[in-house]
C-alpha cells in the first residue's frame, strides 16, 4: 500500500477522526451508545451506507450537474439508508426498534454528505472507498468507547451480559444513572477529546 | 462542466428512476418479513405477561404460533362488552383509533388526565388464554410517565377477581428508577392482587415504597420514582374501570357463573 | 392547554438538541458568538415551523397506509408508502429550504443578510428530519405538528444562544490544552443538558 492509501486508511482513525476532530457526525454518536449492541449496529449502518454513497458518487462524480449536486447526493444516500433500514427492520427486529428515528437520521449525519463533498467527488471510487471505510471506522472506534463506557458504568453489563450485579438484582453495585442519560454521554465524549488531545497535541485548538 | 437543461432533466429522472424501483422492490420483497416480525413481536409480549413462556426466551415463530391456537382474540365494544367484528384483529390499535372522531371518546375518568390521556377508545380488543393451568384474561394498558408512553399488558384471572400478572413492553422511562418496572422483582409483587372491591370499584393500587397498609390490593411504589408508580397504578385502575374494562370485565364475570 | 403542554415539553424537556442530540454539528460549529447563534437560531425555527406540518400532510395524504385512496379510491386502502419516508421527508424539507431562501432574498435582504449563510445548511440539519420523523413516530395530527415543530426550534434556539453566551465568556478562562474549544463545549453541553432535565414531569 503507498503512502497515500496508507494516509486515507489510518488518519480518520485518530488524527482526523471524523467526530473527535471534525465535529461530525455527533448527533448518533450520542444518541445510540446508551448499549454496545446498538452502537454496532448502528456503526455497520453507517459503514454500508458511508462506503457505498462514496463510491456511488464518485462513479458520477463528473455526470453530476452542478445545479443538482445536493440533491443527488442527498437522494443517493436517501435510497441507501433506506435499504439499510429495510433489511434492518426484516432481519433484526429488536435491534431496529431500539435504533428508531436514528438510522433515518444517518441520511443528515454530516459525516456522509461530508465526506461525499469533500473526498468522493474529487476522487476516483477505489480511493472514495477506501475513505468512506476509514471514516466509518474512525467513527466506529468513538462509538465503541462510549458505548462501552455508558453501558458498563450505566448497567452494569456489556452487550447485555451482566458484569457487575447491580444493586437492584442484589448486587453490589449501583449503576451510574448519569451515564445512561444525555448528559453522560456529552461528558464521556469530552472527556475523550481532552485525552486525545492532550496525547496528540497537533490537535489542539489555537488560544484566542 | 457545463450540462445543457435537457440533460439536467434527463439525469435527475434518470436519477429518480433507479433510486425508486431498488427502494420499492426490496421494500416489496421484505414486507412480508417484517410483517411477520412486527406480529411475533406483540404476541411474544402477551405470553411473556401470561407466563406461558420465559421473560427472556427467544422469538421462536412455531412454538408461538402453537401456543396461540389456545389464545382468543376478543375484540368488544368498550361501553357494554358486546364483541364487534374487526377486519383485521393484529393491526387493530385502540390507541390509534381513540384518537379519530368515531373510534374514540373524551376522556371523563379523573385517572386518565393523570396519565395523560386525552381521548378513550370505543372499541377495545383483549386476549383470553385457554391453556390448562394458565387461564387469564390479558388486557393491554398505557398511559403516560414520566418520560414516555408506557404501553403494557395487565394479565387477570378468568373470573377477573385477581391480578396474574403485568408487564410493560414499550416505554422511555429513566434506567434504574422509573425503568424499575421491568424488573422481574416489582413485577412479582403484582401476582394475587385483588382487582375489584365488594362495591366493584377498582381496588389494586400502587403505593409509596413502604407504605404498603394492605398487601391484598397494594404494590409497593418503586423507590426513587414516584411518578412512574403513580402512573402506573392510575393507568391500572383508569382500564379497570368504567371507561375501560370494566363493562367488559362485568359481562364476563356474569358470563363465568 | 395540550399544545401548550406539548409545545413545552418540546421546548424544555424534549429539548432536540439536549434532550435528543439533534442539531448537534451546526450546534457545536456555530456557537462561538451569540450573533451568529441567533441568526442560526431564527433560521431552524423557521424551517421547523414550516417543514414539520408539511410532511405531516405528506404523511397523512401521500404515504402511510391507505393514504391514497382520496386519489386512487378503495384499491389504494392497503397500500403502504411509508417505507419512502425518509426521502420523502427530506425531499420535502431540501425544496422548502430552497424556496424559503428565495422568497426571503426577494422580500427582505435584511433577513436574508442576516440568516442567509445558514439557510442551505439548515436542509442537512438532523433537527429538522429528527423533528419529522419524531412527529410521524409519534402520530400527532396538523396542529400538534405545528406546535411541536416551532417548539422544537424554540427550543434548539435557546439552546445554541445559551451555548454562545457561555462559550464567549470562556475565552476569558484558563481552559487546559487538550480542552480548549471542542472539549470544553462539550462537558458544558452535559451540564446544560443535565439543567434541563428538572423540567421534567411538568404537566399544566
Amino acid at each position: 500500500m503507498n503512502k497515500e492509501t496508507n494516509a486515507i486508511l489510518v488518519d480518520p482513525l485518530h488524527l482526523k477522526n471524523p467526530i473527535t476532530l471534525h465535529v461530525l457526525g455527533i448527533c448518533s454518536a450520542l444518541a445510540v451508545t446508551t448499549k454496545m449492541e446498538t452502537a454496532v449496529v448502528m456503526s455497520l449502518a453507517l459503514t454500508f451506507v458511508l462506503v457505498l454513497s462514496n463510491i456511488s458518487i464518485s462513479l458520477l462524480r463528473n455526470k453530476i450537474p452542478g445545479s443538482i449536486r445536493i440533491i443527488t447526493q442527498l437522494a443517493i444516500i436517501a435510497s441507501l439508508v433506506i435499504v439499510a433500514d429495510q433489511v434492518m427492520k426484516a432481519y433484526i427486529f429488536d435491534v431496529s426498534k431500539q435504533l428508531s428515528v436514528f438510522v433515518g437520521l444517518i441520511i443528515t449525519n454530516c459525516i456522509v454528505m461530508g465526506r461525499a463533498e469533500a473526498f468522493a467527488m474529487g476522487n476516483p471510487p477505489l480511493k472514495s472507498a477506501i475513505d468512506g471505510f476509514a471514516n466509518s471506522m474512525g467513527y466506529a472506534i468513538v462509538l465503541l468507547l462510549v458505548g462501552f463506557f455508558r453501558e458498563l458504568l450505566g448497567s452494569g453489563k456489556i452487550f447485555g451480559i451482566t458484569i457487575m450485579e447491580s444493586v437492584n438484582n442484589g448486587g453490589w453495585y449501583f449503576p451510574n444513572g448519569l451515564m445512561v442519560l444525555a448528559p453522560g454521554a456529552f461528558f464521556l465524549i469530552g472527556l475523550m477529546i481532552w485525552l486525545q488531545r492532550t496525547l496528540t497535541p497537533e490537535m489542539q485548538e489555537e488560544e484566542n | 462542466m457545463e450540462f445543457s437543461n435537457k440533460y439536467i432533466v434527463c439525469f435527475a429522472l434518470a436519477l429518480c428512476l433507479i433510486c425508486s424501483a431498488t427502494v420499492s422492490s426490496l421494500a416489496v420483497v421484505l414486507k412480508d418479513k417484517q410483517e411477520a416480525n412486527k406480529l411475533l413481536d406483540k404476541q411474544m409480549n402477551v405470553l411473556r405477561v401470561a407466563q406461558l413462556i420465559e421473560t427472556d426466551e427467544e422469538p421462536n415463530p412455531e412454538k408461538v404460533t402453537r401456543i396461540f391456537e389456545d389464545i382468543e382474540v376478543l375484540t368488544f365494544d368498550q361501553a357494554t362488552g358486546n364483541p364487534v367484528e374487526i377486519r383485521n384483529v393484529w393491526k387493530f390499535n385502540p390507541l390509534k383509533n381513540s384518537k379519530t372522531d368515531e373510534g374514540g371518546v373524551d376522556a371523563s375518568d379523573p385517572r386518565a388526565k393523570r396519565v395523560a390521556i386525552k381521548r378513550m377508545p370505543k372499541t377495545l380488543l383483549a386476549y383470553r388464554v385457554k391453556t390448562a393451568g394458565k387461564e387469564c384474561l390479558v388486557l393491554p394498558i398505557y398511559g403516560n410517565g414520566l418520560w414516555s408512553l408506557l404501553l403494557g399488558f395487565l394479565a387477570i384471572e378468568l373470573d377477573t377477581s385477581k391480578v396474574v400478572g403485568i408487564t410493560f413492553y414499550e416505554h422511555l422511562e429513566t434506567p434504574g428508577l422509573g425503568g424499575e418496572i421491568d424488573n422481574p422483582n416489582w413485577k412479582a409483587l403484582w401476582p394475587g392482587k385483588l382487582c375489584f372491591d365488594e362495591d366493584g370499584n377498582p381496588a389494586v393500587e400502587v403505593v409509596k415504597q413502604g407504605a404498603v397498609k394492605n398487601p391484598a390490593t397494594q404494590v409497593d411504589g418503586i423507590s426513587g420514582a414516584t411518578i412512574t408508580s403513580k402512573a402506573v397504578g392510575n393507568l391500572v385502575q383508569l382500564w379497570l374501570g368504567d371507561t375501560g374494562y370494566g363493562p367488559f370485565l362485568r359481562q364476563q364475570r356474569g358470563a363465568q357463573r | 392547554m395540550e399544545l401548550i403542554n406539548l409545545a413545552l415539553k418540546a421546548i424544555f424537556v424534549e429539548n432536540i438538541v439536549l434532550a435528543f442530540f439533534l442539531g448537534m454539528c451546526s450546534f457545536l460549529a456555530v456557537s462561538k458568538k451569540v450573533d451568529t447563534a441567533m441568526g442560526l437560531g431564527l433560521a431552524v425555527t423557521f424551517v421547523l415551523a414550516i417543514t414539520t406540518p408539511l410532511n405531516n400532510l405528506v404523511f397523512h395524504y401521500l404515504l402511510k397506509e391507505g393514504a391514497l385512496t382520496w386519489m386512487l379510491g378503495d384499491t389504494a386502502q392497503d397500500m403502504d408508502l411509508s417505507f419512502l419516508g425518509f426521502i420523502a421527508y427530506i425531499a420535502t424539507i431540501a425544496a422548502m429550504v430552497q424556496i424559503v431562501e428565495m422568497v426571503v432574498e426577494k422580500f427582505s435582504p435584511a433577513l436574508y443578510a442576516a440568516l442567509g449563510v445558514f439557510l442551505p445548511l439548515i436542509a442537512v440539519n438532523c433537527a429538522i428530519l429528527g423533528s419529522s420523523l419524531f412527529m410521524v413516530q409519534r402520530e400527532y395530527d396538523l396542529a400538534e405538528s405545528t406546535v411541536y415543530g416551532i417548539g422544537s426550534g424554540i427550543g434548539f434556539w435557546m439552546a445554541i444562544v445559551a451555548l454562545a453566551a457561555i462559550r464567549e465568556k470562556l475565552k476569558y478562562s484558563n481552559v487546559p490544552p487538550g480542552l480548549r474549544g471542542l472539549g470544553i463545549t462539550f462537558i458544558t453541553t452535559g451540564l446544560m443538558a443535565m439543567g434541563f432535565m428538572i423540567f421534567a414531569g411538568i404537566q399544566l
